[in-house]
């Protein structure tokens, strides 16, 4: 068995409410290994989000470790954090998150200026992906041009610019129809068959059906990890 | 890192465009004035160098007639009262470096068919060195001439060239009130005086021609005014009142009563001229402290408003890798594109004012390369002063708080 990508131990977090400290993440335990496919399912409230937060390097643990690729997480400084967020992993949020003001092809080259890559290499790697995701012919246009399924691709493509080990996506399809859904739930599918670890979230059993394994929150513990029976 | 995020400067300064042109307009007062004041202050330093430098140093004059308490200037009654007798006698005073009787008046000039109006001097030799004054073309007349009231003249260079064109003047004859003169030298430039007058615009004949030939004084040997020259500028109050003494002596004016004659220092009056232009420049000073002070507190406020509206932007910059000093960086450099841009509409507006106040008063202005560097440096430090605070705000967001921000 290969080295775990992601591995945490008793991770936990608890939020500062004005009922008193409220523990969303109760001591979870997990390993994932290089190219897993993983969906995380569970009921509102469950503590998903905030397990991806911590994942993502977005958020700091109130207890336990995390490992990202051999590193202990908890003891770096913010530099190293965006360094990890920049290089190591690649977030896809529910909302997409683009900047409105910005080109396609400069909203997918944005992580290469803060990795510090010249200009020529910037647009070259930004072109290419998004003729990757299929939106290269809009590589001029605003967000506010496109669809929303067209924006997640953008998003997407902007995660995979810098060449992360693995991607985290909280609900990608949440605010997309189920055509749409399955057209970004492909672009995953090959992405993991080239290799790259993906960790999504979602709430829809046919959209978890696409990956590997499943891993199922409730009360901010997992309750159940297994295989996909019938893997598509 | 620096080119991409100058062109997301700009753009961000270009989404709300008024917004910005507002913020920039305390920074274009404020560096207009610093202009202005710079341009106004170091036109004064000019003009009182340039003045006394072609002026002549450590000079007084002494002008025939009395000034009242009221400041109204009154004849005495017997005439003139100043003679040449007076500035033999002033010269033999110690620390007196040269004495000049003129008598000066507006003239025409004559030669050939043209003519020319200016201003005509007869005095005596030691006016040319007491005004530092040379002859570059030719040669100076002297004692004897004023003794047996030649009609020599020497000119200055406008007047040769108005008069004379491309001739050579020395050696041509030109008339006075119908009397001919011979040119026998060519003053040399002294370009214009703290007043704006043209000092090269002008004649100098002996003072005894000039009494007798060209403004026909009935007292032969009397003067309208004497300058004096002392050694040193030490000297300088030592011979004023020896001056004074010696009039009153010699015009046998009686203890508490007025002079007959007024004395004003020529230095002293360019001082106190650029003395006024100095305290005016020092209020411009004041507008300008407040105006940037203002500027970089609109700076400040905008880029405050800017960064809460941009918490989201910041969340996701912080979520692709932006470090804390990605983010300082970045609305630092966009508080300083303002300022500068303010710094840069403030030059042009301070110029054009500067020029303008050149043009309609005619006041010297010095418009150097280092006032712009001090604007720009002004502008700089307000932007960075101003903007550090948003800035921090900025780069210290909690990326998971910023990205929750509606
Ligand atoms: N910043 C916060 N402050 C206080 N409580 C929070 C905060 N963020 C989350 N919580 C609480 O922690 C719990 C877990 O939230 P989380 O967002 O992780 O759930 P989730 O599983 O992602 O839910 P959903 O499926 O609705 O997205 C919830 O009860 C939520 O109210
Ligand atoms: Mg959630």
């Amino acid at each position: 068995m290969s080295e775990a990508v992601i591995r945490v131990v008793g991770l936990g977090k608890s939020y500062a409410t004005a009922a008193g400290l409220f523990p969303a993440l109760k001591g979870v335990d997990l390993a994932i290994r290089p190219g897993e496919y993983i969906a995380i399912m569970g009921p509102s409230g469950s503590g998903k989000s905030t397990f991806m937060n911590l994942l993502g390097c977005l958020d700091t643990p109130t207890i336990g470790d995390y490992w990202l690729a051999g590193e202990n997480v908890a003891q770096m400084d913010n530099d190293a954090l965006a360094r990890l967020r920049n290089r190591t992993l690649g977030f896809v949020f529910q909302g997409f998150n683009l900047l409105p003001r910005m080109s396609l092809q400069d909203n997918v080259a944005l992580p290469l200026v803060y990795a510090g890559v010249d200009k020529e290499t910037r647009r070259a790697a930004a072109r290419e992906l998004l003729a990757k995701v299929g939106l290269g012919q809009y590589a001029e246009s605003l967000p506010n041009r496109i669809s929303g399924g067209q924006q997640q691709r953008v998003a997407i493509a902007r995660a995979l610019v810098n060449k992360p080990r693995l991607i985290l996506a909280d609900e990608p399809t949440g605010n997309l129809d189920s055509h749409t859904s399955e057209e970004i739930m492909r672009l995953f599918g090959e992405l993991n068959g080239e290799g790259i670890t993906i960790v999504l979230v979602t709430h829809e059993p046919d959209i978890a059906a696409h990956a590997k394994r499943q891993v199922r929150f409730l009360d901010g513990q997992i309750v159940g990890d297994h295989l996909t029976e019938h893997a598509p | 890192m620096m080119k991409p995020m100058l062109g997301e400067a700009w753009l961000a300064m270009g989404a709300n465009r008024l917004r910005t042109a507002l913020t920039m307009l305390g920074m274009v007062i404020g560096v207009g004035a610093v202009v202005i004041m710079l341009a106004i202050g170091q036109g004064a330093q000019y003009a009182v160098q340039q003045t006394i430098s072609t002026m002549g140093s450590n000079l007084f004059i002494v002008l025939a007639g009395s000034f009242t308490a009221a400041g109204v200037r009154s004849g005495s009654a017997g005439g003139p009262t100043l003679t040449v007798g007076d500035a033999e006698a002033i010269a033999e005073l110690d620390g007196v470096a040269n004495v000049a009787p003129t008598h000066q008046g507006s003239r025409q000039l004559v030669y050939g068919s043209q003519n020319w109006s200016t201003q005509v001097i007869g005095t005596t030799p030691p006016y040319l060195d007491a005004r530092a004054w040379n002859v570059v073309n030719g040669a100076a007349f002297g004692d004897s001439d004023v003794r047996s009231s030649t009609r020599v003249a020497l000119i200055g260079k406008t007047v040769a060239e108005n008069l004379f064109g491309d001739e050579d003047p020395v050696g041509k004859t030109m008339r006075i009130q119908q009397n001919p003169f011979m040119v026998i030298g060519v003053l040399g430039s002294k370009g214009q005086n703290l007043d704006g007058r043209d000092q090269d615009d002008t004649v100098i004949i002996p003072l005894s021609t000039a009494q007798r030939k060209v403004f026909g004084t009935p007292f032969l040997g009397s003067v309208r005014m004497i300058m004096v020259q002392a050694e040193s500028a030490e000297a300088m109050p030592r011979v004023e009142a020896g001056v004074e003494a010696l009039l009153r002596q010699r015009h046998r004016l009686r203890e508490g009563s007025p002079n007959d004659f007024f004395m004003r220092n020529l230095s002293a009056a360019a001082e106190s001229e650029a003395e006024t232009t100095r305290t005016m420049s020092i209020l411009l000073g004041a507008i300008a402290s407040i105006s940037l002070l203002v500027g970089g507190i609109g700076i400040m406020n905008i880029m405050l408003v800017s960064v809460t509206e941009r918490t989201r932007e910041i969340g996701i910059r912080m979520a692709i890798g932006a470090r804390q000093k990605d983010i300082l960086a970045q609305f630092l450099l966009e508080a300083v594109m303002i300022s500068f841009a303010g710094c840069l509409l403030g030059l042009l507006l301070g110029l054009a004012i500067a020029l303008g106040i050149n043009a309609v008063t005619g006041m010297v202005v010095v418009i150097s390369g280092s006032a712009a560097l001090i604007a720009f440096a002004v502008a700089a430090t307000v932007g960075i002063f101003f903007g550090w605070y948003p800035a921090r705000k900025a780069a210290r967001l909690d990326p998971i708080e910023a990205l929750r921000y509606q």
